[in-house]
This record gives structure tokens, sequence and C-alpha cells, in this order.
């Protein structure tokens, strides 16, 4: 692969100034995603400013839970206040790629990163989460605009992940069979007020959600409530592993098993 | 001898000790001083002219040692890749096979075709220049599916105008015609047998090297077969004479017939190190260059008709098949459409009348060649899934139609060559019925519809023809070598030895199970016997290994050497104990005069024969060394029947297997543990095969599209179960240990055992493997609309 | 170049790196040590697993130079004191491997999910925990079967 500027700033101001002061440079946390990037030519940055010197890891269970960005998707999936607190957040991070890449991935890279195939933005918008930076926070509605896009600006860097703790949530993920990325990956999320979200990952071009389920939901947070409900096919995505339609028929089978799974 | 570790002991492995504990060595493990590294350009494109190469810029890149393209390789007069079995058409046409150069002239012909290479300093600097090499193309239309490639206006071979290699075929047509008009039932079926990609854990690697002061070659290389290679590279591509080019292929991490063949990349590698001045050159695949670049296989369309009498009893089968062999024809490509395939029609029944014609066509693809089974998984596919259907037609249970036609007497001529001269199927089928507990299945069947599964239940009584093989016949059919084996006994003065073998490990654990013959046969401790294999400076020549032929022919040499090893040694023993050599009985590594207390052990006979002091060295040479070259006399027929059992979520599509068993006969068995595991493996390939692993060219760009592991599904550990072996025996009469073969079995039998048990849980005729959870949704979407 | 260093199987070590380098390319090139494979540039067959400060992670998916004070363990560095492993020797005990190409990265998964999950692990779980690691020989049941009987042995 290409040659690039290594940096490993301590603080994020820090990080911000390498980021800045490069030509064309680029974050890395666990570099999950942009590694192998890297290697096949698909990015080819000036400079590589690694996030893991900021020590910036860590969760905080209180009236909400703070994650930290550079906690390592093992951390989420083990910590025993959060699987407490929002135990169908830990599952989901407990099947994010293999035991070895939750070693390494981590959930601020996971949703600066925003592949539309990573678990976690199912996460943040099927729990309406609110994304900390340096300079702001960004409720998880604004925050992811598209493939492999965010609302963050030049310089904005992900400083941890805030969630609510909702009455219950579950998540279900068919996988892509080859890569094990989400094919259809559903985060379905009762919060306290009983109002329900339904985030959907792996399907279309983004993270989306889908108000005729989370109006069936906030009814009723059961499977049951469930049936009949259909996502138009018309924005999904359709390739080698799944049609469109394929896809649309999997958002609903999903979505059913995540409630059956919530807790 | 019952030492622990004689002939059927479940002995472990030798090898494994490095293994496990990272002391491999496979090739790219090696460094040699000075070392360079190749990247190769690649064609971008499914077809298309090469206008003109223009290598000044990346020549002047950092690093850079030198570019040669296929001019450089014309002035050196380097010979193309070769395809060493002539396939002769029905008409008496010789096939049409096509330039191969080893790095591309005039034409690229599939995405990832070799056109330049690039040497550098390191792997990085040989990357960065070879993307600098401007490669000015003029794109012609491509084709990528084997169905659409005959007469398609994309000419991919000057000699091929209508892209048809051959048009080859196999038994009586008027006899099969003649069976048909008088059959009671036909029973029709179109199959494709999906196009694989071999994937090795190792990637191919090689490195090149030539010695200046000697003005010889070094390869190492990833080969199964490093004598073959060695020929190949000395006789066709005219690199060096045989004993100017030794050719090492040491730890292999797997083959799988995807390194049997000889490939451009090594070739190049061992070319250009003497372009560049002896420096040695390394080439690594990358995993996205095995993708592309390493022959693929299976590829199959196909139209078959099976006809049967009222009685229930098959009178006929007729087959059309349509193989792809890809761009070029790779090293024995064409005998696996053919002989490797249509003559194992027959399967395990007694059918009367055979008739098979293959179209072998070219098509913008990787080349295809032997991959696990080689042409009998396609037979075995071909055969299975029409008698599972043909039971069915005719109301049947596909146990009692298979039994109805077995073949049951043995030696048993079949009308597509074959002579299969032992086998009890019966046996494997009343034992495989018994393990998968065939009775119960109704009960489970109705027990998952209680959780909303479908439950299907699917044979495969397979056969297959292995040990290649008897090298006279081989010849009459177009094999342009003997396949053949050779072993090497040297007994040490203290009666170690070691045995130097033309068969090569892979994975295999050869030194495991030769180790054991020479044991059980020399009754010496096991720890005192090591195999040498892979180079050709060691070994003087061999066949390699593939088509599980190994412990069939490549142990019966090593038993030949050791017969006449036993025959010398009792001359010196009856010669230091002033004895008849009648009188010698060697049993137990001890040579004993017959009714006397006099013996001498192995190792004492072994020092005699070298110390040379006790016996008339004009009539008994000293030393103690034999070889020996085994012919077989017949292909072993190694048969079982696998039993699968799958359960479908109708809400997603996926498949499950929740149940597998096999029952093989492979004749005597040297080490149970690793046949089973040979077994398992292979199994797991097959399974791949038929739920998850398909190749897919894109039509539109001919792109492969399944280029990685995100798009390629290999099996994973949690989409396997555990899976139930059985073993019954008839032993081989062709050879002395009585062995058939077991490296292919598994992946031969159970793609048809699978999908016979899919489309039995679905109750339709045919899904197309890989039965995918989409395509298995797809399937189900009617169904469900019309229960609706 | 940045030089680093780092502690691997115990012993310090040191070298010069680009930015570029991978841990497995500084492993494999710079130290010799060849145990730990390559076997794919998408992260997924899981032939490069190392233990990095005690933890399972892919060596083809981590820069060297990120590394710089790590606590590094590859394959080389299990057996102590001329004594395998009990992972290493259920191995060989199950026949867990034919052709040994993905063997060290079997090895090294196996015993960090025994760090994580401990000794008494059931064969779902162990084909479970085995996604990222790849082989195309063995059909993994021997391998389950080592990875049950090693656990139960460390």
């Amino acid at each position: 692969m290409e040659n690039f500027n290594y940096h490993r700033p301590a603080s994020v101001d820090d990080a911000v100034k390498a980021l800045k002061g490069s030509a064309d440079g680029k974050l890395m946390s666990g570099g999950m995603t942009l590694i192998p990037a890297l290697k096949h030519g698909l990015a080819q940055p000036s400079d590589i400013i690694d996030l893991g010197g900021l020590k910036n890891a860590g969760i905080s269970v209180g009236g909400t839970v703070v994650i930290k960005a550079g906690t390592i998707h093992a951390e989420v999936a083990g910590n025993a206040d959060l699987r407490k607190a929002i135990p169908g957040l830990a599952a989901l991070a407990g099947g994010i790629g293999d035991p070895h890449v939750r070693h390494k991935g981590t959930i601020g890279g996971s949703i600066a990163n925003n592949d539309p195939a990573a678990d976690y933005p199912s996460a943040c918008l099927g729990l309406g989460a609110t994304i900390h930076t340096n300079s702001r926070k960004i409720a998880a509605d604004d925050f992811f605009t598209g493939m492999f896009s965010t609302a963050l600006a030049d310089g904005e860097v992900v400083t941890a992940v805030e969630f609510p703790i909702p009455k219950k949530c579950g998540y279900a993920k068919f996988p892509n069979p080859a890569s094990l990325y989400a094919m259809v990956g559903v985060f379905a999320g009762q919060l306290a007020d009983g109002s329900a979200r339904v985030a959907v990952t792996g399907a279309g071009s983004g993270v989306f959600r889908v108000a005729g389920m989370e109006a069936a939901l906030s009814k009723s947070f059961s499977a049951g409530a469930l049936n009949g409900a259909t996502v138009p096919s018309k924005d999904l995505n359709s390739d080698l592993h799944a049609s469109a339609e394929y896809r649309a028929h999997l958002i609903t089978v999903m979505a059913k098993r995540a409630v059956e799974a919530a807790k | 001898m019952d030492n622990g570790t004689g002939i059927g002991a479940r002995v472990k492995r030798k090898e494994d000790q490095r293994f496990i504990t990272g002391k491999g060595n496979y090739t790219d493990d090696i460094n040699l001083p000075k070392q360079t590294f190749a990247y190769f350009v690649r064609s971008p494109h499914a077809h298309a002219e090469i206008k003109s190469i223009d290598t000044s810029h990346a020549a002047k890149m950092p690093g850079v040692v030198g570019v040669f393209t296929g001019e450089h390789v014309a002035e050196d007069k380097i010979g193309g890749l070769i395809c060493g079995w002539m396939i002769h058409s029905k008409d008496g046409s010789p096939m049409k096979a096509g330039p191969h150069p080893i790095l591309a002239v005039g034409k690229v012909r599939y995405v990832g075709d070799h056109v330049a290479v690039v040497i550098a300093e390191t792997r990085d600097l040989a990357k960065a220049a070879a993307a600098a090499v401007e490669v000015h193309y003029h794109v012609l239309p491509h084709v990528v599916d084997v169905a659409d490639a005959m007469g398609h206006k994309a000419q991919i071979h000057d000699v091929a105008p209508d892209n048809r290699v051959f048009n080859w075929s196999i038994g009586d047509e008027a006899a099969t015609d003649a069976a048909f008009k008088r059959a009671a039932h036909v029973t029709k079926i179109d199959l494709v047998n999906n196009r694989l990609i071999p994937n090795a854990m190792e990637p191919r690697a090689a490195i090149g090297s030539y010695d200046t002061g000697t003005d010889a070659y070094t390869l190492y290389t990833t080969s199964q077969n490093p004598h073959v290679a060695r020929l190949v590279i000395s006789a066709f591509h005219g690199l060096a004479p045989e004993h100017k080019l030794r050719v090492i292929a040491p730890d292999v991490g797997g083959g799988f017939g995807s390194k049997i063949f000889i490939y451009a990349e090594e070739v190049v590698c061992a070319w250009a190190s003497k372009r560049i001045g002896g420096r040695p050159i390394k080439w690594t695949a990358e995993r996205n260059e095995s993708f592309l670049a390493d022959a693929h296989g299976r590829d199959h369309v196909t139209h078959a008709e099976m006809a049967t009498d009222a009685d229930g009893r098959i009178i006929g089968f007729k087959v059309h098949t349509k193989a792809s062999l890809g761009a070029y024809l790779s090293t024995f490509s064409s005998c696996v459409p053919t002989y490797l395939y249509a003559t194992l029609l027959s399967g395990q029944y007694a059918i009367p009348n055979i008739y098979a014609e293959v179209d072998a066509i070219y098509t913008n693809t990787a080349p295809v060649d032997a991959y696990r089974g080689a042409g009998r998984p396609e037979a075995t596919y071909v055969v299975e899934r029409i008698v599972e259907t043909a039971a069915r037609e005719l109301k049947m249970d596909p146990a009692e139609f298979r039994r109805k036609n077995f073949v049951t007497q043995f030696p048993h001529q079949t009308p597509v060559i074959m002579c299969y001269d032992a086998g009890d199927y019966n046996a494997s089928l009343d034992k495989a019925m018994e393990i998968a507990d065939y009775k119960g299945f109704a009960a489970r069947k109705a027990e998952a519809a209680k959780h909303g599964k479908l439950r299907g239940i699917g044979l495969s009584a397979y056969i297959e023809a292995c040990g290649i093989a008897p090298s006279a016949a081989i010849g009459s059919l177009g094999a342009g070598v003997g396949l053949w084996e050779s072993a090497e006994v040297r007994v040490n003065p203290v009666g170690t030895v070691e045995v130097l073998t033309g068969s090569h490990s892979h994975g295999q654990g050869h030194e495991t199970t030769f180790a054991q013959l020479v044991s059980d046969r020399l009754g010496i401790d096991f720890n005192n016997v090591s195999i040498v294999h892979g180079d050709t400076d060691k070994v003087q020549f061999g066949m390699g290994t593939y088509g599980s032929r190994s412990g069939a022919v490549g142990m019966t040499a090593i038993s030949k050497a050791l017969d006449k090893i036993e025959a010398k040694a009792k001359k010196i023993a009856a010669a230091v104990m002033e004895a008849s050599v009648d009188d010698i009985e060697f049993k137990n590594g001890t040579f004993a005069v017959k009714g006397t207390d006099k013996k001498m052990a192995f190792g004492e006979v072994a020092l005699s024969a070298y110390v040379a002091h006790k016996f008339n060295s004009a009539e008994i040479e000293p030393g103690l060394k034999e070889s020996a070259f085994h012919d077989p006399s017949n292909f072993v027929f190694p048969a079982g029947v696998h039993i699968a059992e799958v359960e479908i979520d109708t809400d997603t599509g996926v498949t499950s297997v929740v149940n597998y068993t096999a029952v093989d006969d492979f004749g005597n068995i040297i080490n149970p543990m690793i046949v089973e595991g040979q077994v398992h493996g292979g199994i797991v390939q097959g399974i791949g095969q038929a739920l998850y692993e398909g190749c897919v060219y894109d039509k539109q760009s001919g792109h492969l599209l399944t280029g990685s592991y995100m798009d390629y599904q290999m099996p994973r550990a949690a989409d396997i179960p555990n899976l139930n072996l059985g073993f019954t025996c008839t032993p081989c009469p062709s050879n002395p240990l009585g062995m058939k073969g077991c490296g292919e079995a598994g992946a031969i039998a159970s793609p048809a055992a699978v999908m016979n048990a899919v489309t039995d849980a679905l109750n339709v005729k045919d899904v197309a493997m890989p039965a995918t959870p989409h395509a298995v949704w797809k399937t189900l979407q009617p169904m469900k609309k019309a229960a609706e | 170049m940045p030089a680093i260093s780092m502690k691997v199987n115990g012993q310090a070590v040191c070298g010069d790196v680009e930015g570029r380098t991978l841990l497995v390319e500084f492993i494999r090139d710079k130290l010799g040590l060849t145990g730990t494979h390559v076997g794919c540039d998408t992260s997924q067959c899981g032939a490069c697993v190392v233990h990095v400060n005690g933890k399972a992670v892919k060596s083809c998916t981590a820069l060297a130079i990120a590394h710089d004070g790590a606590d590094v363990t590859t394959v080389e560095g299990l057996a102590q004191n001329g004594k395998l492993h009990p992972m290493q020797e259920a191995f060989r005990e199950n026949h867990g491997l034919q052709c040994g190409f993905c063997t060290p990265g079997m090895i090294m998964a196996a015993v960090d999910m025994v760090n994580r999950l401990g000794k008494n692990l059931d064969d779902d779980t162990i084909r479970h925990e085995l996604e990222g690691n790849i082989c195309r020989c063995t059909g993994y049941q021997n391998i389950v079967a080592a990875v049950k009987a090693g656990a139960a042995n460390m």
C-alpha cells in the first residue's frame, strides 16, 4: 500500500492540528475498516492520525450511558454495568465482526465511518443517541447523512456516544453470508417514554428509521404488532447476495426477531 | 507388527510439531539473500487487444530492478503454458489449444490475465511501479457464461472460431437411443455445476533464483508436484535442461488441485531472475490474485436423461455437458470434463447403455482445471441428482431405487471404460441408513414442521476412480505423461530409514502414514523413519499428489521398494549367519534362521550391509538402498453412501445442514485419524459448493464479482454440524496394500446429498447451487403465494 | 524511518518501520517469526492472529508503528521451556490441523477464546467464536475437538 505520515497525538486538539496540517489526512481509530481500504488503495491519505494515543476509552452508566469514542467493541459487549442498563446494545457489540475485530474496532470509528453495513449506527438511531464531538453534541437523527457520510465537519472528532436508557431494546442481524457484515440489521428500541424506534442497517445506502414499524411498536412493543408491516424495496440495495425485495422481506423478519430478542 | 504406530493405528502426525509451533516452512517464509519482489500487472478487461505497453515510467520508479513484458519472454524464446492431455473430438480432430504465453502477447482474455511483471526491492515498491505501467487496450466483446459462449461474437482464440475446444463423446449412442425407445419412463433434468474458486489457505507463491556461477536455476514454489513442474518448465518452456533446474515445493498450505498446475507467475520468477543478473525474485499472491488467477473448478451446464423400464431398472443414460475451460487450457484441464468425468457416469449402478457428449468451451474467465474431485464430483452430481429424481418420479423410495440398480457382481465393466474391481454398495447403504436413522426421518420432519422448518433428506451413493493411473491406459486416452509413482528407501548403517517419495504432502500427512508403512514392514521404530519429498534434487522423479493417488500408487511404490530391501537384507543376513537365504524368516524386525535360535535385528543387518565384512561383495553389493517405480494396473474405486439432512428456515431462506452421515469404503486404511480428517474436509468443501460457494463473473463487465472473502462465502465453523462417519471395507485387489483413496470422496459425494435434501425439503425438482438463502427464498415465494 | 520497540514473546525487540508497515510484516519480515501467516487481504481468514497485550488481534489489520511499546505474543511464544502449550498439544492430539497454514491463527484464537470465556466450552460456542478464522482442510470438526480439549487442559 501507499505510504503515509503517521501521527499519534495525545490530545484531541493535537489530533485536529495534525489533521489540519496535513495535505489529505485521515483519522484512524481501530483501523478495522481503514486499514483494509488502505491495502486496496481505496484510501490513499497523505497522513494517518491515529486516535489510539488519546486513551479515550471507557463506559459510564448513570442516567444515561456514555461510551467514550475509543472504547472497543469487546469492552462494550462485556461491560457488566452496560449489560444491565442496555443489554441489547451490549449484545449488538458482541456480534460485530469477529472476536479479533472486537479487540480493535471502536464505537467512535464505527459511527464516524458510517459504513452502510455497520451495526452501531442502527443502535444510535434506534435508541436516539447523542453523538458528542470536540465541538458539539449531535442527535443521531442528524448525524448519519448517507453512505459513509456524517454531519461531522472538517476537524470535528467524535469523542463519545451517549445513549438514553430504554425500557428494552434488541438487535437482529442477517449477516452477509460471506463478509458477515449486516446484509440486513434491525435495531428495535422501546424508549423510556414507551415510544418505539426502529432503525435498519445494511439494507440501504445508509442507516434509516421505519416510521410505520415505530408507530406499530409504540402501540404494542411485540413481534405480533409487526404483522403486515413492510418496507418498500424501492430504495434498498440489490446485489449479488440479496435483491432489494429480499432485503425488504428480511427487514420485517429481522424487526420481529429484534423485538423478540429485546431485553 | 502392532507397536501402536503400524498400519491401521491412529498415529499422531509427525509433521504437526513444526506446524503448531510456527516452524512450518512455506514458500513465503523463505527469504534468499539479495531477494527482490515481483508484482504482476494484470488485465482489467475480460477481453482486449493490447495496443501498446509503456513501461518507461514504471522502470524509473524507486527501487525498480526490472520491468518485463511478453516481448522479453519472446526474445528469450520461453515457451507458453501447455495443456498436457490431448483430447480428440468426435470427428477425430485434435482439441483447439490457443496460445498461452506466460506474459500476454497481443491480447488479454480474462480479468487477471498476466500482462507484465515489475521486479523491485520491496513488495510495496513493485506494486507501486506496477500501477505506473501504462497499457493501452482496445476492448473486445467478451463472454463469461459457458451456456452463452459457443458461437458467441466474442472469439477468444483464433484457432477456435466458435469458442469450442472440443466436442467429445463416450459410449454407444445408437444403443442408448434404442434403450430410450423401449423405456417405460424417462427422467429429465437440467443441472448447473457451479464454478468454484479453490482457496487453499496458503496463497500461491514462488521464488525464482538463477545462479550465474553454475548456470542453474532454483525455483521454490507452492506445488503439489514439483517434478512435473520441472519437466514442463524444462521441456516446454525451455528455461533450462532438467539437471540445471531444481524445483522445491517446501511446506505447502493446501492444494485441492489448484497447485498441480504450472502457472505463469512461477515460470516468470525463475526466468526473470537471470534477466536481473541472478538476484532471486519472490512473488506471493495477494488473496485477490488467488481469486482472479488460480485455476477455478467445475463450471458445467448439463442436460441429462435417464431411461427406466417398467420394473424400475435403469436401462439407459444420456448426458450432454457444456464445460467451461476458461480463457486458456490449463495443465490438465482437458481431461477433467472428459476422462475424469464421463467415465464415472455409471455411478454405482449397472447401467447397460450410456452415452455422453461434452462440449468444452472457452470463456473470458480464469482457466478451469482440476479442483478436489476433478470431474468426479460433477459426474456424481449428475448421476445422484437424476437417480433421486427418477425415484421420486417413480414413487419409489430413493434408497430402494438405488438398491435395485446397484452393481453387485465384480469385476463389473461399465459402458464407459471403467472396470469396477471390488465393492459392496449395499453394505455402505445399510450402514449409512442405520447411522443416519433413515427410518426416523419422517418423525424428525414432522417435528421440524412444528417449528416452521422444512426438513429434507438426501442420499448420494457415489463412486469415484482415483489412484490415477495405469500409464499405458491413460496414454491411449491422450495423457502426455505416465502416472506411476517412484520411491527410494535408504537404510542407514544404524538401521534408520529415509524414504524418498515422488508424492507430495500438503496436508495429507504423508510423513506419518508413509512412516507407518515402513515401520510396520521393517519392524522398526516409527521415529526412526523419515520421509523426504518435494525437492527435485533429492527425489529423482515423481508425479506428485492429486487424484487421491498417494496411498494407492505412492505407497505401493514404497512397498515394492521395501520388498527389495527385505530381499537384499535376507541375503545379507543369510551370509552373515551362514545359512541359506531360503531359511531366513523376517518378522517383527528380526531376521531368523528357521529352526535355529540364530537371529539378527534389522539394524544389525543394516550395519553389516555397510560394513561389508561378512559377505562376498562380488555376489552381494554393499549398502542397503532400493528404489521402485510403481505403475498401477487399474484405477481404484472408493465408493460409499452419504446422507444429508437439512432444515430450511422459511422466514429467511437459510438452509442448515442438521445431520450428515458418510459411510465410505476406502479399502484398507493406514491411519483412520488422518482418513477421517480427509473425509471431514472434503464433505465441508462439498457443503460449501452446495450451499455457499459460487464464483460469479459479471456478464456486462466480465469482472469477477466474487473476488474476495467479502463476496465469496467460505464455509466457517458455525456453518457445519458434527459429521457422522462410518466405514466399510472391500480391499482393493489391484495393489498389495488393498488401499483405495480418501482425499476427494467427501467433496465428490456431498453436493448431491445436500441438494437432494434441499430439493426434498422444498419439494421441487431443482434449486441451482449454491442454494443460498436468497435463492431458497426466491424458490419459496411462489409456494407461499399459492398457499395464501 | 521511525524506530519502534516492543516486547515479542517476552523478548525486547526494535526495528525501523514505515507508517504503512503492518504488524504482521514487522513480525514476519523484520523479526523473522514466520509462524504468523497472511492468508487474505480483507481481514477475514485469521491466519495472522497474534495476541497484543493479551488479546487476539489480526496482525494484518494493524499498523506496526501503532504498536510501539506493545506486548505481543505469536505462536512461537506459546511453548514454554520446550513444553508445548496445552492448546498446541490438543491440536496435535485431535488432528486439528492438516496443511498447517491456518493453524497458528487458530491456536492463538483458541487460547484467546479460553482466556475470555473459560475452560468449559461447548461445541456451539467454539464454532461461533471461530467466525474470524477460516480453515479449508479440516472441515473444522477436529479443530472444535482440539479447542475443547485444549481449553480443558489450560
